[in-house]
């Protein structure tokens, strides 16, 4: 397993680009690049800045530099039969620790376990100034300053460079079960509502527009009292990473794949296009060619994105003027130069 | 080094004329409430940190958003500080009051606006106390996880201001793992919208830094929390220990048993006596350390968890393990604990609470250090421990009649903070910085970070007039209070085992 401090390197390359004013392309694994807006920049590459820095399981803490691959953290915490509960999809092999809290995804579990965000304890960051820093620490509670850290997250490298972070991790639940359930989408969806109300062992939910899958995690006793509640047919727990990985046949090419983050209790939603329900209605994948789909999801309380590379020149949704304008005085302060990936999120940031 | 606002080290503050200022807002709004008089503002001296008391210029107390926003425009406009407060029973001074600012005290906003079952969400200003949300979603099964030990009184905005913890933190997350959405007034009154009803929204994750932002940023006027089931069952167990460092190593040895209790929490002797004495939970008297261990969930998960940590604590070395028999016993052991502050309180005509974190592990060396220090002080150290998130409340006993006693408690309340982040720590768990922690900033933080803090201050206010002095330290004070370090011509922690 590689183990490398090339901080002393970014830093210096940080300091180059402060100097000649060069926008820098900050990119590990390079597996989620088709996400935001094309970044015109010198390419700057953490993959050599890698490895586990620390990991006691009994602390439930991992630190790790953010070139380290996301399958060797995964692979250390699965050695001591823990996890980092939110999932994050990994989009290909080379999939790296800081392009996870760049972009901040979580997989099926987060509406029960989490966000990326709700598991990160303390960054190492390079700022726009030029300084190696860091926030935060391996401690659960900790608020000591501004929580700058957990800003880093889903924050595409506009505001700094991460070098390493800090995450909670937690033991692997004793029993795990997979079922599919022969309801439609509108009875499912009402029935997770309810179900939300119940100490439920739920910690995955998807619907196709056929069947409802869920997954059962906790002790033996609850997951095994919940699987003779709700019935269903055993279901390939690999249903899970396929959905998370978009590996699944809705995600063949084709028209353009949108996701949309939803409240919860919308209930079925006509949508111009073909959908995938995760996140127990939260999260929904639409593969649409209409333009007018964050228009359509913020008419529904909620926000889209454009997974699909090249579609549109803003992937993310826009923010309201007001909102705008302190994300740009943020990066303003913070990356004073324009140098981290300028544009990637905004066109303004 | 004084605690209260010192222009010469926090910067200066714009000299306003009261009258002038009274006037213009009875004009501008004039249909909000404002104390003036100083038998008026004398009850809003000082917030749950009572040892440090500023009487504000004015207080205000707004029925209405617009009174807020416009209240807002005029102190920006005519360059006025501004501390928020809501239920002021934060430990860290927080709300401790300007005499050159207004005390902006946001209580009348307490109303629950929806509770949302299918959706598990609440609407609520930010008024409403911490407790009153979990009541008014009792009837669907469902409460609001985070329950710091004033949860009675607090309210929500001082929570979010906070990033406010509890008892359930390792399980259950703190504040900010259980928000959804924010609205916001800016100090220039403009409304922001924070998260969003759906679990992320676009744009950075300003939602995460606002919570704990400690009133700096902008003025909270709505929070959106996430609501959880009840647990079915919750079940507790005692253990006693015969030395501190087992009931430390006894807790490592749950967690890697594959277990996360919803509560975990550590007493030493001195904190067990106290508690007994004042509660009778039936807690051994002559522990070293006892450990309460709260299992909840499913039924048939929770009984399995409590056989195996039954098992762990026991060839952890406990002298004795007991589970409460019933719901009247598991509420007396949480009572003992529940009540420790008090407790401690009639050992001691005054104590000070702290609120550093540490890695678990270094618990021992830790608690030998804090012994070492009390001694030194000549003053007695009571220890209560969130152990399950390595939360610590030293409880430093004094009394402030005693010439010389609370500045001798406060430097070593400081001593204990500094040796939390020399063993990789935080100053403040859930406290938060507010006035009291700002020299211990300059411990944990290097020039550098709090540059950058000061950058994201000046993003949101960069005339600097939401509660000024709290939170971030001006580089001049770290640099006078590392002066004072030097000058004492030694290390920090002379006499400590470096660990």
């Amino acid at each position: 397993m590689a183990d490398f401090d090339a901080s002393a390197t970014l830093l210096e390359q940080v300091r180059q680009a402060r100097e000649n004013s060069t926008p820098l392309r900050i990119q590990g694994g390079n597996t989620k690049a088709f996400l935001g807006r094309e970044v015109a920049g010198e390419v700057l590459d953490t993959r050599a800045h890698c490895g586990i820095v620390s990991y006691d399981p009994t602390e439930l803490v991992i630190s790790v530099r953010a070139g380290t691959p996301l399958s060797e953290l995964f692979a250390a915490l699965d050695a001591a039969g823990q996890m980092l509960p939110c999932e994050p999809p990994s989009f290909g092999e080379g999939a790296t620790v800081g392009g996870m809290i760049a972009a901040g995804l979580s997989g099926p579990r987060r509406p029960w376990a989490g966000s990326v965000r709700d598991f990160v304890l303390g960054t190492r960051v390079i700022s726009g100034l030029g300084t190696h820093l860091r926030f935060g620490g391996e401690v659960m509670k900790n608020v000591a300053g501004y929580d700058l850290s957990r800003l880093m997250v889903g924050s595409y490298g506009c505001l700094g460079v991460l070098t390493e972070v800090s995450l909670k991790v937690l033991p692997k639940p004793r029993q795990c079960l997979s079922i599919s359930l022969d309801i439609d989408c509108a009875r499912a969806l009402a029935n997770l509502a309810q179900w939300g109300q119940q100490p439920l062992p739920i910690s995955a939910a998807s619907h196709d527009g056929q069947r409802l899958y869920l997954r059962l995690e906790g002790g033996e006793g609850s997951v095994a009292a919940a699987h003779q509640r709700l019935g269903g047919e055993p279901l390939d727990s690999a249903y899970w990473s396929d959905l998370n990985e978009q590996r699944l046949d809705f995600f063949n090419e084709g028209l353009p794949l949108w996701r949309l983050s939803l409240p919860n209790n919308l209930g079925p939603l006509d949508l111009p296009g073909e959908q995938l329900i995760d996140w127990g209605g939260a999260q929904r994948w639409l593969k649409s060619a209409a333009d007018n789909i964050q228009s359509l999801a913020q008419q529904h309380g909620g926000h889209a994105t454009c997974f699909s590379h090249g579609v549109t020149e803003m992937p993310f949704q826009a923010l309201a003027p007001a909102l705008l304008r302190y994300h740009r005085q943020l990066k303003a302060q913070l990356d004073p130069q324009g140098l981290f990936n300028p544009g990637r999120m905004y066109a303004e940031l | 080094m004084n605690i209260l606002y010192d222009e010469r080290i926090d910067g200066a503050l714009p000299n306003i004329d009261k009258a002038v200022l009274l006037k213009a807002l009875q004009q501008e709004v004039p249909d909000l409430d404002i104390l003036w008089r100083e038998e008026e503002l004398k009850p809003y001296e000082c917030d749950g940190l009572s040892a440090y008391r500023t009487t504000p210029m004015l207080v205000a107390l707004p029925r209405h958003l617009e009174q807020v926003q416009a209240l807002l425009k005029l102190c920006h406009a005519r360059n006025v500080p501004v501390v928020a407060r809501g239920a002021g029973t934060g430990l860290s001074g927080g709300a401790l009051p300007l005499d050159k600012g207004v005390l902006l005290v946001m209580v009348r906003f307490n109303n629950i606006l929806h509770i949302d079952p299918a959706a598990r969400t609440a609407r609520v200003q930010p008024g409403v106390r911490n407790l009153a949300i979990s009541q008014a979603a009792a009837p669907f099964g469902l409460y609001y996880a985070p329950d710091p030990s004033s949860q009675i009184a607090c309210s929500i905005g001082g929570n979010v201001a906070e990033n406010a913890g509890g008892v359930h933190c390792l399980k259950y997350g703190l504040t900010v793992h259980n928000l959804l959405k924010l609205e916001i007034l800016t100090l220039e009154g403009e409304h922001l919208t924070l998260g969003a009803d759906s679990l992320d929204a676009p744009g950075f994750d300003l939602l995460a830094l606002f919570t704990g932002s400690e009133g700096l940023l902008g003025i909270i006027t709505e929070v959106t929390v996430k609501l959880l089931p009840k647990p079915q069952v919750a079940k507790v167990l005692l253990a006693s220990f015969d030395s501190v460092e087992k009931a430390g190593l006894a807790v490592a040895e749950i967690i890697a048993a594959g277990i996360i209790p919803g509560g975990l929490e550590m007493m030493d002797n001195l904190a067990i006596r106290a508690a007994e004495d004042f509660i009778h939970a039936g807690y051994p008297v002559d522990a070293e350390a006892i450990l309460l261990c709260e299992l909840d969930g499913v039924e048939a998960d929770v009984h399995d968890d409590c056989e195996r940590v039954r098992e762990v604590l026991q060839q952890a070395g406990a002298s004795e393990v007991r589970q409460a028999r019933d719901e009247a016993e598991r509420v007396r052991f949480w009572a003992g604990r529940k009540n420790a502050f008090p407790a401690i309180g009639r050992l001691s005509p005054d104590y000070y609470c702290m609120d550093g974190t540490i890695p678990r592990r270094e618990l021992p060396g830790v608690l030998k250090g804090i012994a070492n220090l009390a001694q030194e002080y000549g003053l007695r150290v009571a220890n209560v421990f969130h152990a399950g998130d390595g939360n610590m409340h030293p409880l430093i006993l004094f009394d402030a009649n005693q010439p010389g006693e609370l500045e001798r408690a406060e430097a070593l309340g400081g001593k204990i903070l500094e040796l939390c982040v020399k063993v990789g720590g935080s100053i403040t768990g859930e406290h938060g910085v507010g006035r009291e922690k700002i020299n211990q900033m300059c411990a944990q933080f290097n020039s550098d970070e709090l540059t950058l803090f000061h950058a994201v201050k000046a993003a949101f206010d960069p005339q600097g007039l939401l509660n000024p002095g709290k939170n971030i330290p001006t580089l001049h004070r770290c640099a006078e209070f590392g002066a004072m370090h030097i000058h004492a011509g030694q290390l920090p922690f002379p006499d400590l085992e470096r660990f």
